[in-house]
């Protein structure tokens, strides 16, 4: 199993860094891999919507919008925040663990608009994650679907 | 077993699955599900969502993939039509019957003798909202409507369910898994106290919008417009924001007063079930992702044909226990009002 928990060290460091630089390397990164495929869905009645995801054990607070045009970093006051460990949020991604059952069991939190989050999760749900997975670099993918047959 | 009825088919505990996206219906195909129930984009089924549900497109898609691999495709058109929505609802069974639904699953009766004169082809099912928990109830739908299988509401017990499958040639279909509600189901008002949506005709027992979750010092706390429903402690299972599962200060104590939030499993009951003659199995869970349509399926899948294959040794296996534990909503699971040891 990946053991994706940070050094203490490299956490504290993680955690003091201002929000910004993690927002807008997220937001790179997430127009890289996910975007392509997550395009096709219907975002139009969300525009303008703010969202922060935290990564509990990393000390990360990633916050954006999604846009026509992709992730973009953003400062306002999130609309919708939803909070879980790295390794959850991957299990998450994976479809491996179902949002209900981790909200259940206390390790997901969602505070602020539950309509948006509600949303915003069945949209995600309705993604069929080969839609995903094809537009993902070889490498990438491949060791996204070990991930995810885990 | 002494039968007044002869039964037309042999249908014997199949599993019904729960799909509220096409990537969900085809976890549920893929993982063994007999059949699959789904909704439209609206009001016209109980799980009514944003961003849930099937378009007529996706309805269409997932019909095919399913019939595809020999499985069925129900439609839930299970609340009650009001005077000036009338028509929301007989398009729905329109639409139902041009898309080739396996069967529409029914509560109201004014829409159940629409679909018999305008489709009298289409298979129709008894929904649990409909409230029928008597043979009687379920033969006057059959004389009337012609129904082919009713859901039985989670309020009977077992030899209570026996004695309706005795005396009906409607196929008898029974909740096995997941949420469990306050159990007057298609009668049941309560939250609309707080909403002013009734959920048998808004499709929801809490609409999202009036649903607040905020941490505090004091526990995770959960809303339906501003009325406080509970208050969870650090380690505690949280549950569904429904008015019937909060915990209230009653005469000075403070406790579930209505319902506690517990799932239903009635994997112990399957031998019992199948030696009925209980026709269909259904998960609950059509607001859920593909990840547990896939957990549960697989369970019950495997219970299912072991039950079928030796129901004198049938033994649920730890395993499937702490799969379906793991999924559950609130602190633990029970049999339900099936099983009434002092009855």
């Amino acid at each position: 199993m990946l053991n994706l928990a940070l050094p203490p060290q490299l956490a504290n460091v993680v955690t003091r860094l201002p929000a910004a630089p993690p927002s807008l390397a997220f937001s790179a990164v997430a127009n890289r891999l996910l975007w392509p495929a997550l395009k096709t869905l219907d975002w139009q009645a969300l525009a303008g919507r703010r969202y922060a995801i935290r990564v509990k054990d990393l000390g990360l607070n990633l916050r954006f919008t999604v846009t026509q045009s992709g992730f973009a970093a953003d400062s306002g006051a999130p609309d919708l925040t939803i909070s879980a460990t790295a390794r959850d949020f991957l299990l998450l991604l994976a479809r491996r663990e179902d949002p209900d059952t981790l909200f259940f069991s206390r390790r997901l939190v969602s505070e602020g608009d539950t309509e948006l989050g509600l949303t915003v999760k069945n949209l995600l749900d309705a993604l069929d994650p080969d839609t995903v997975l094809r537009q993902l670099p070889a490498p990438l993918a491949r060791a996204a679907q070990r991930w995810m047959a885990a | 077993m002494p039968a007044e009825f002869e039964r037309s088919t042999t249908i014997a505990l199949d599993l019904i699955c729960p799909a509220g996206s096409l990537v969900s219906l085809k976890a549920a195909i893929d993982h063994g599900a007999d059949a699959v129930y789904m909704g439209f984009r609206d009001n016209t089924n109980a799980r009514a969502f944003p961003g849930l549900n099937f378009d007529e497109a996706q309805a269409a898609e997932g019909l095919r993939y399913a019939h595809d691999r020999g499985r069925k495709v129900l439609l839930a058109l299970n609340t009650y039509p009001q005077a000036d929505t009338w028509s929301r609802w007989t398009g729905a069974v329109d639409r139902a019957a041009k898309l080739g639904m396996d069967a529409v699953i029914l509560a109201d009766a004014g829409l159940m003798r629409y679909a018999v004169k305008q489709h009298p082809q289409l298979r129709l099912h008894l929904s649990v909202q409909g409230s029928a928990t008597s043979y009687e109830a379920v033969n006057f739908y059959r004389e009337h409507f012609g129904i082919q299988r009713a859901v039985l509401p989670r309020v009977l017990s077992l030899p209570q369910v026996e004695n309706v499958v005795k005396h009906t040639d409607v196929e008898i279909e029974l909740f096995g898994f997941g949420g469990l509600c306050v159990m007057v189901e298609g009668r049941c008002l309560l939250s609309s106290y707080c909403t002013g949506e009734s959920p048998n005709s808004a499709g929801v027992c809490s609409p999202a919008k009036a649903v607040q979750w905020t941490e505090t010092p004091a526990g995770l706390e959960s809303r339906l417009n501003g009325v406080l429903l509970d208050r969870y402690g650090k380690n505690e299972k949280a549950g569904y924001p429904t008015l019937c599962k909060g915990r209230f200060n009653v005469g000075g104590e403070t406790y579930y007063a209505i319902e506690e939030p517990t799932s239903l499993n009635t994997l112990d009951l399957l031998p019992d079930m199948l030696k009925i003659g209980v026709a269909a199995i259904k998960i609950e869970g059509r607001q859920r992702s593909p990840a547990y349509v896939t957990q549960v399926t697989k369970v019950w899948r495997a219970a299912i044909d072991a039950v079928k294959k030796n129901a004198d040794a049938f033994k649920p296996t730890p395993a499937w226990q702490a799969e379906l534990n793991k999924l559950s909503e609130g602190q633990s699971h029970t049999l339900g009002a099936y099983h009434r040891p002092w009855k």
